[in-house]
């Protein structure tokens, strides 16, 4: 037997950043998303060089779509959850590239999601959807290429190989190159047959489509811009775009989505009545206006414009749901009857939309009312934040399995009375000699009790940091309600058998959809 | 081998933060909250120089740490906003910068998206209008008649 | 306008954007570029470090660095890479004679520095003393080392972030000597 020389004790060891359960799931939820683009993209592509782009590519498109974008979502959240507990920034979302580019392919998604629901049912707007389709997978291998090739510098570079970029490049010209190729010489007599008017939901919904398109594109624009500035003025002039960029543009978005979102529920395929829209839209603003202003004035005790934006934006998205919900459950016997007859693709629908009010007061009220204070802390000194106190009880060290840790103790009142003990921590790790923070957080519906320790000060003091983060569980609280809507929506018996799958597509031809013609003429 | 020493200086450069974002938590005693508001968005929106895309408040990189310093004082020496980010811009170029200033050189960046917002909605509208205009297709005989069987299993 | 043009634009965009890539691996992203490149040299009056002193006797100013090519070089005792690229620097301030290299000792240790110079010997001709790296900010440095190129009239000509050698030296900094003598 052969023994090797200056056998090593122990590896390098994993970055200890990445030696979190949080990150160990975080990647494969991604994956996932990308992996379910992928079939959406060979759909895609099979329907271009078939030319049978109709109802049914939509229909088997859309499970797979909906099951990408539930992953996807649930991966994006869990890495923006990770940064927010293992950082000890008390951040959650930096618009770095690395984060860019998981979240462009699922606005894309999303996009995509809606698209294909017009395309199933109404056979329009094929190649827009064929083209989301495409561009939802692109948008992965742009993430995968932008991750691993270093080209632009990010905070997440764990696995930086200069080497690779090439390849993936490569792959990226062959593949998308392609099938954009292909899009360009098919897709042109792909015709469209259902006429729509401008109140209809088709509208609405590509109104959505255009929201969601800007967005990425605005991401997309935000995350390359360095490069584009470079390559025009010279590497001597270089800018850098941050979050105060991506904030500017992406939220008014974001608040003209929640605005469609609601007066998109109540619309209807080909013609929508005004004087309906109307008559069912002004309860909802009227009570969304209230509640957004009356409640956050007197919680908070001032008038602060775009809280009530965003608090406004939430409720009327709630408040359209709510009232949707009465409205296709009022001719039934009873409202549970109502509630039975309605799909599980219904459902998940309204859950996603849900998830979106969620996410949006998550974001805008812990933006707002967020109370950070960074103080030095003797033992038996202790901070106050409303009507929670922060008592520093000291700091003790501790072995891990590899590593020692500063672990302190800090007792926290509430109202006077003994409520918990949190325990962040500094870790060394010794393989890597590596300082790691691990924040101490009380995690609530209503509001995260956030500390983080930093240096110590001589004297046993210590630098520490105290967050007061109100409703920063809801952010990723929404990303579980979207998931969760886009699973409900998988699992509708439309999709299950055969036999009921046949049966709803004689419903849409009954509706008034020609979509189970093939509409591609073969090309001249 | 020439690789290998650029990979070398690449590391040795960033070798003070080669954990990129670990919190820089320290003590700064301010005259107000103002200031202290003042402080946290000038080291949110200012980036670290030395480090990998974080910014002032997120790096514990030594730079950082001077550069939160600085601010600290121009803030107490009663300097605007401006005046700060001027001076740092002076210094370390746009690129410190993580909003970039708006000139023709970052016009499309701003103003990109709400031109692409407009025309698409422009061409919503108008593919409405003529949607509107647009006489439901016409079945054609096979479909018509499969049309028929199907009302007719209904019944 | 042709309606098939209208299909062809996504692929136009994917090709730009695939060049724009593929310009961005040449590059190197951590690069940071300094403003002060083509700008006259920062206002300061800071003591020099002497060898034999405890207390330098006079203040540096940019007019004293006049008159001549000078290398500007931050460094301290407390940065690895600085101690890396020392002995180059010692060589090739020996062999440069027509250049005054100019040391900034950046927020150090001054006994440290001291004793680091009188062990491996200085190659400056003056080293300025920036305690609280004052200067450094002044002069848009990240970190040390960093090392300048100050031209005849205190224009500030090139800056170099990172470890000098031997290749460096002759394939960038001579060159811009060579422009601007």
């Amino acid at each position: 037997m052969r023994t090797l020389l200056n056998t090593p004790l122990d590896g390098t060891d994993l970055n200890p950043l990445l030696q979190d359960f949080g990150l160990i799931v975080h990647p494969p939820f991604l994956y996932m998303g990308y992996v379910g683009f992928s079939v959406a993209f060979a759909f895609a592509i099979a329907a271009l060089l078939s030319g049978r782009l109709d109802a049914a590519w939509a229909r088997w498109t859309r499970p797979w779509t909906n099951a990408a974008w539930a992953f996807l979502s649930i991966g994006i959240a869990l890495g923006s959850w990770w940064a927010y507990y293992e950082l000890g920034w008390g951040g959650w979302w930096f618009w770095d590239p690395v984060e860019n580019v998981s979240f462009m392919p699922w606005l894309v998604g999303t996009a995509l999601i809606h698209s294909l629901a017009v395309t199933e049912k109404r056979g329009v707007f094929k190649s827009w959807t064929v083209l989301l389709a495409i561009a939802a997978f692109s948008l992965s291998l742009l993430g995968a290429f932008i991750v691993r090739s270093g080209v632009l510098t990010s905070v997440h570079a764990f696995a930086v190989d200069p080497a690779r970029g090439m390849v993936l490049l490569t792959i990226m010209l062959i593949v998308i190159g392609s099938s954009l190729l292909l899009y360009a010489i098919r897709a042109p007599a792909v015709k469209g047959s259902a006429s729509y008017t401008l109140t209809s939901r088709e509208v609405l919904l590509l109104i959505n489509n255009i929201i969601l398109v800007v967005s990425t594109a605005a991401v997309l624009l935000g995350t390359l811009y360095p490069l584009i500035h470079e390559a025009i003025y010279g590497e001597a002039n270089r800018v850098s775009i941050g979050p105060p960029y991506f904030n500017t543009i992406f939220v008014p978005l974001m608040g003209l989505l929640a605005f469609a979102l609601g007066v998109g529920t109540f619309s209807r395929w080909k013609k929508t009545s005004v004087v309906y829209l109307k008559q069912q839209l002004s309860k909802v603003l009227i009570a969304s206006l209230a509640f957004g202003i009356v409640i956050p004035v007197i919680v908070t005790s001032e008038f602060n414009i775009s809280v009530i934006v965003a608090v406004v934006l939430a409720f009327w998205i709630v408040f359209s749901i709510a009232k949707d919900i009465f409205n296709k459950t009022s001719n039934k016997e009873t409202f549970f009857k109502g509630l039975k007859a309605l799909s599980l693709s219904y459902y998940g629908m309204q859950f996603a939309h849900f998830g979106m009010a969620v996410t949006i007061l998550g974001v805008c009220l812990t933006s707002h009312y967020s109370v950070e204070r960074d103080v030095r802390l003797a033992p038996g000194d202790s901070e106050t934040i409303g009507n929670y106190e922060f008592i520093f009880e000291g700091v003790s060290l501790q072995q891990g399995a590899n590593y020692q840790a500063d672990r302190a103790v800090i007792t926290v009142l509430r109202n006077g009375d003994e409520y918990i003990t949190l325990e962040p921590e500094k870790r060394l790790y010794y393989a890597t000699q590596a300082i790691q923070t691990e924040a101490g957080i009380d995690v609530g519906l209503f509001r995260d009790l956030f500390t983080a320790l930093g240096d110590e000060r001589g004297d046993g003091s210590w630098v520490v940091r105290i967050h007061y983060k109100p409703f920063v569980l809801w952010i990723w609280l929404g990303a579980i309600f979207m998931a969760f809507g886009g699973v409900l929506a998988i699992t509708d018996k439309r999709y299950r058998s055969k036999k009921t799958v046949k049966q709803s597509q004689n419903e849409s031809v009954l509706s008034g959809s020609s979509s189970s013609k093939p509409t591609m003429a073969a090309e001249s | 081998m020439r690789k290998l020493f650029l990979l070398f200086s690449f590391f040795s450069f960033f070798w003070a933060c080669v954990l990129p974002v670990n919190a820089a938590i320290e003590v700064y005693q301010f005259d107000n909250d103002s200031q202290q508001e003042r402080f946290n968005n000038l080291s949110d929106q200012l980036r670290c120089p030395m480090c990998l895309n974080s910014n002032l408040s997120g790096s514990d990189a030594p730079i950082a740490a001077d550069l939160r310093a600085e601010i600290y004082e121009q803030i107490l020496d009663g300097r605007s906003n401006e005046q700060i980010i001027d001076f740092m811009t002076q210094r370390y170029g746009d690129f410190i910068n993580y909003r970039p200033p708006l000139n023709s050189g970052t016009f499309v960046l701003w103003f990109g998206p709400l031109i692409l917002l407009l025309a698409g909605l422009l061409i919503i509208w108008r593919m409405g209008k003529n949607s509107q205009k647009l006489t439901p297709s016409e079945l054609t005989v096979a479909e018509q008649q499969k049309l028929n069987d199907i009302l007719a299993s209904k019944k | 306008m042709n309606k098939r043009a209208l299909f062809i634009i996504p692929g136009l965009l994917f090709i730009s954007m695939l060049g724009l890539l593929l310009f961005g691996l040449g590059r190197d992203p951590n690069m940071v570029p300094s403003a002060l490149v083509n700008r006259p040299l920062p206002e300061f009056s800071l003591p020099g470090l002497e060898l034999d002193a405890a207390e330098s006797i006079a203040l540096i100013t940019p007019e004293d660095l006049t008159g001549g090519i000078s290398i500007i070089n931050f460094w301290a005792t407390w940065c690895p890479p600085c101690h890396i690229e020392h002995p180059y620097l010692v060589e090739i301030s020996e062999s440069e004679q027509g250049l005054s290299f100019i040391g900034v000792n950046y927020k150090d240790d001054l006994n440290e520095a001291r004793l680091f110079l009188e062990e491996k010997g200085s190659p400056f001709k003056k080293i300025i003393v920036d305690l609280d790296g004052s200067l450094g900010i002044d002069f848009g440095v990240a970190g040390a080392p960093e090392t300048f190129i100050v031209d005849s009239f205190g224009m500030i000509r090139y800056r170099h972030v990172g470890v000098i050698n031997h290749q460096i030296w002759e394939e960038t900094f001579e060159p811009v000597i060579s422009s601007i003598q």
